[in-house]
């Protein structure tokens, strides 16, 4: 009895070392998933996640603390390939979150009174302009967030979609009716 | 079908080489080689693309009502990867804006209309001192003026005529193989012009510093093999004719069958020391260089089913209805227009749009050439289409990932060296549009390429931002600890600040004005409106009137600009 | 050398831990959905299993000898849970894409019946110590083995016209069990 007490204490006194050695030897400092899973996510930084951004959604996808459907600009394609990513099923878009075309925002530059909240609003610095001065969106920029369409006191702000040119046309998957064989 | 040749000998002994696949499609070249290149009437109108090459467009420097020469820059290159485009008449420019060009979209992009004047007077053209030019000088004169490859690619041939700084090219080719069914623009320039091409060529070579100069030409233009060795004779250049299989004159095919050079996955033919340029290239180029013309007019093709099929020389910019009717116009029967051949080249969705520098021919179908597709079986894996492929791939499985979306796996099966040639789907026994879905998966490829790019940008401005903001916050804080610490010594407080108010009090009265500006306008779009509609217009008005009167007394959205 | 070659391609083909002895099913259902998961699982696996089938044998000879038989099996389950454990870590620490993807089949290993399996069949066959190493790292590579082809298959399948019924895990199963079947074919090899 008491050599079975003994191996079983000695074996697990071994084992119990090396493994304390190695989680300090294996120390994770960051995660580096979050790298992984904030490149897949569009950075529109719309915060339609719920999350101020989209690096603090990776990081919350990442601890397990966000499902990985709360990306309405991401699309049924940016779950797919998170899904894919994380290993999980994929999943449809959350209750309320709806892909919408791409868009940027176009400001009304006869409405516009420079009042800068807009520009304060932008998570990426796409507006330009001074107080009291007419300010303009910058469609190379623009991510189409629309954070900025809410403040803007005179609603001079609206979204406008993308329209495809010869450049961004994409060919189409091909339709084909297969032919039904006998 | 491999063709199973042993490597035929060309025209003084050398060795050629076999791609692996190709097709033997019918060729139908005699219908349009019985007429001589005709140059095309000028013409009341010239719609002239400011895309016609690949890379950026070039940003037009011309304004309406500006009297344009022919052969003045009215496109500006932007950005490296870009050419000039000229007027091709002189006139009057009339328009800048969206019209149909020959795209497979369909899509309308941004054209200079020019009206001519029918004086058709030029700017003044002086031939380029080419022998004595800086290489660098020479080549931004061919950038300026509009030079690029008008085998199909529209390559920006300055770009190409740069042998780079370490990178040796020893052999040019010129490619008069012209494989396409149909095409017979180059086998007709070279029967007609072959000593300017050569001309052109000799250009080519002095700037890449090429040893050796070949000429490949497929063996089913036995008159244009005849015309090119006699102006050939005496130089050393050399034309050799190459066995007639398609794509014999794809620039990767062409050089293995001249060189046996093998260019390597993902890479150019400039890999294995080797430049290909079409002969129409250095036909243009000739024209730039000895003539200081600026890239105005090609050599098009037009055939199939129209009156008088031939080659016509065309202004770029004229629109392709009028180049089909200087051709004899369609005949009853025809079903559609085709730029390019039946291999590779697409439906043309608007006969308005323009010839550009990419259209080497205009097919007009009919539907005993071009019967309607039966319809799609499912793949049996028979495996034909991976013996027919130039490039030696497996276009089974990449149509298989393909059609799943699965384009990670279709990039490893190297979709991007497809050349979409229509080999595969020309000898596929279940007739799938195979090229289809590879053009299906390149461009989602390349729209995630942008996607992430731009994504790439605004996670880098976001970042930037939030580190802008903590950085204003630190700076505002350190302030105001040194004016309380000031303020302290002074011992005076200040109760109000009546700049902040006189502030608000001025953006309030701003925003009334917007609102009073935003009710006083009316849209310009309104007028001749049917009554329904107008009555729909007064009613939503109404409504927002009756919302605005309910939330002006609680408005909080009172702005606090940066106090 | 010859037997330890036997060995080898004995576990490998012909008495294959998954398709012949069906044992460690569900990491083999679970982690074969694509080919670069399916190879990092059958490495982290040929690790543990080469690893415990050594230790356990040295654990068996010398620590319990034929007294604290009724030991085998609680000591063998904490020595290849402390393997994992390690694996566990260091695969975080170099490939957290393989981590998070692994999930919960990574720690699983420890509960693998094809990982107690091995050991435990080491000690009934009585292999010595090179034989035991031998037969861990065959198992465990025939069990790579049918993964990796397995996981390529359902890759595939993915893209495949499969009737609306068996999508998914019904034709995985399918498959699974032709595969089985062609494993089979091994039997005769070595008498």
């Amino acid at each position: 009895m008491l050599a079975a007490v003994l191996v079983m204490a000695g074996l697990a006194l071994v084992l119990g070392g090396v493994l304390g050695w190695a989680s300090i030897r294996f120390r994770v400092e960051e995660d580096p998933l979050v790298e992984k899973i904030d490149a897949i996510l569009p950075q529109t930084q719309c915060g339609q996640c719920g999350f101020p951004g989209c690096k603090p959604y990776a990081e919350a996808i990442s601890k397990g603390e966000a499902d990985i459907n709360r990306c309405p600009p991401g699309g049924e394609e940016g779950v797919r390939r998170l899904a894919e990513l994380l290993g999980v099923e994929p999943k449809p878009l959350g209750e309320g979150l709806e892909h919408k075309p791409k868009s940027v925002a176009v400001i009304d530059e006869n409405l516009c009174i420079g009042c800068t909240l807009c520009i304060q609003a932008c998570p990426v610095d796409a507006i330009v302009g001074a107080a009291k001065q007419m300010h303009t969106v910058v469609p190379e920029l623009c991510t189409g967030c629309e954070l900025c369409v809410q403040p803007c006191p005179v609603d001079c702000i609206h979204m406008e979609v993308i329209k495809e040119d010869v450049v961004t046309w994409k060919w189409r998957y091909p339709v084909v009716s297969i032919r039904k064989t006998a | 079908m491999r063709t199973g040749n042993p490597p035929a000998a060309g025209a003084r002994g050398r060795r050629l080489y076999d791609f692996p696949g190709g097709v033997h499609p019918e060729g139908h070249k005699a219908v349009s080689t019985g007429r001589p290149i005709a140059a095309m009437p000028l013409l009341p109108r010239y719609v002239v693309a400011l895309r016609q090459h690949i890379g950026e467009p070039a940003r037009a420097v011309v304004q309406i009502g500006e009297r344009v020469l022919r052969g003045q820059l009215i496109g500006r290159p932007e950005g490296y990867v870009s050419v000039g485009v000229h007027a091709p008449t002189s006139g009057r420019v009339v328009a800048v804006e969206p019209r149909p060009v020959p795209h497979p979209s369909g899509l309308m992009d941004l054209c200079v209309v020019i009206d001519a004047d029918g004086e058709d007077r030029a700017v003044d053209l002086a031939p380029l001192d080419w022998h004595r030019m800086d290489p660098s000088a020479l080549r931004n004169r061919l950038r300026e003026m509009g030079l690029a490859g008008l085998g199909g690619a529209v390559f920006p041939s300055f770009i190409k005529l740069n042998p780079g700084a370490k990178r040796q090219i020893p052999i040019l080719i010129l490619n008069g193989a012209e494989c396409e069914p149909w095409i017979t623009c180059d086998d007709m320039l070279m029967r007609e012009r072959a000593s300017e091409i050569l001309l052109g060529a000799h250009v080519m070579r002095h700037m890449l510093g090429a040893e050796q100069v070949l000429v490949g030409i497929e063996d089913n233009k036995p008159e244009a093999l005849a015309c090119m060795a006699e102006a050939a004779a005496g130089s050393d250049v050399e034309v050799v004719g190459v066995p007639t299989v398609y794509p014999g004159g794809g620039g990767k095919q062409l050089t293995y069958t001249l060189t046996g050079r093998k260019t390597p996955s993902k890479g150019l033919t400039t890999d294995v020391g080797v430049q290909v340029f079409n002969v129409g290239t250095a036909y243009s180029l000739y024209r730039a260089v000895y003539l200081g013309e600026p890239l105005v007019s090609r050599v098009v093709t037009v055939t199939g089913h129209v009156g008088s099929p031939r080659n016509l020389e065309v202004r770029l910019g004229s629109p392709i209805s009028d180049v089909i009717r200087a051709a004899g116009g369609e005949l009853p029967g025809a079903t559609g227009e085709v730029i390019g051949g039946p291999m590779m080249g697409f439906d043309l969705h608007d006969t308005s749009a323009p010839i550009t520098k990419a259209v080497n021919c205009v097919l007009v179908r009919n539907a005993e050439h071009f019967p309607p597709k039966p319809a799609p079986m499912p793949c049996i894996r028979c495996g034909e289409c991976a013996r027919a492929c130039p490039a030696a791939l497996q276009p089974y499985e990449l149509y298989w990932y393909a059609r799943h979306r699965d384009f990670g796996k279709t990039q490893s099966y190297s979709l991007f060296d497809c050349i979409e040639c229509g080999c595969c789907s020309y000898v596929c026994p279940s007739h799938i549009p195979l090229v289809d879905y590879y053009r299906f998966a390149k461009s989602e490829i390349w729209a995630r390429e942008r996607e992430k790019q731009a994504a790439d940008l605004a996670r880098e401005r976001h970042e930037f931002r939030i580190f802008r903001l903590e950085r204003e916050k630190r700076e505002k804080a350190e302030k105001l600890a040194k004016k309380a610490s000031e303020r302290m010594d002074s011992g005076a407080v200040a109760t109000d600040d009546p700049e902040a108010a006189r502030k608000k009090a001025l953006l309030a009265a701003a925003i009334e004005k917007a609102k009073q500006a935003k009710a006083g306008i009316r849209p310009k779009n309104v007028d001749d409106l049917p009554a329904d509609k107008q009555r729909e217009i007064a009613a939503i008005e109404a409504r927002r009137q009756q919302l605005a009167s309910t939330a002006e007394p609680s408005d909080t959205r009172s702005p606090t600009p940066d106090s | 050398m010859q037997d330890y070659l036997l060995i080898l391609i004995g576990t490998v083909f012909v008495n294959n831990i998954v398709m012949a002895k069906i044992l460690g099913l569900c990491p083999f259902m679970g982690v074969s959905r694509k080919l670069e998961t399916s190879i990092g699982m059958g490495a982290a696996t040929t690790f543990v299993l080469t690893l415990a089938s050594g230790l356990s044998y040295l654990i068996d000879t010398y620590l319990l000898g034929s007294e604290l038989f009724y030991l085998r099996t609680l000591s063998f389950i904490v020595v290849i849970a402390g393997i994992v454990g390690f694996t566990e870590m260091f695969i975080k620490k170099t490939s957290p894409v393989l981590f998070r993807v692994l999930g919960i089949y990574l720690p699983l290993i420890t509960t693998n019946c094809a990982v107690l399996g091995i050991p435990l069949l080491n000690v009934q066959e009585r292999h010595d110590f090179v034989s035991s190493l031998f037969f861990g790292m065959g198992g465990a590579l025939g069990f790579t083995l049918v993964l990796v082809l397995f996981a390529a298959m359902r890759e595939r399948l993915e893209a495949a016209d499969v009737p609306a019924p068996f999508r998914g895990t019904s034709i995985a199963m399918v498959s699974a069990g032709l595969m089985s079947l062609a494993f089979m074919g091994f039997a005769g090899l070595i008498k």
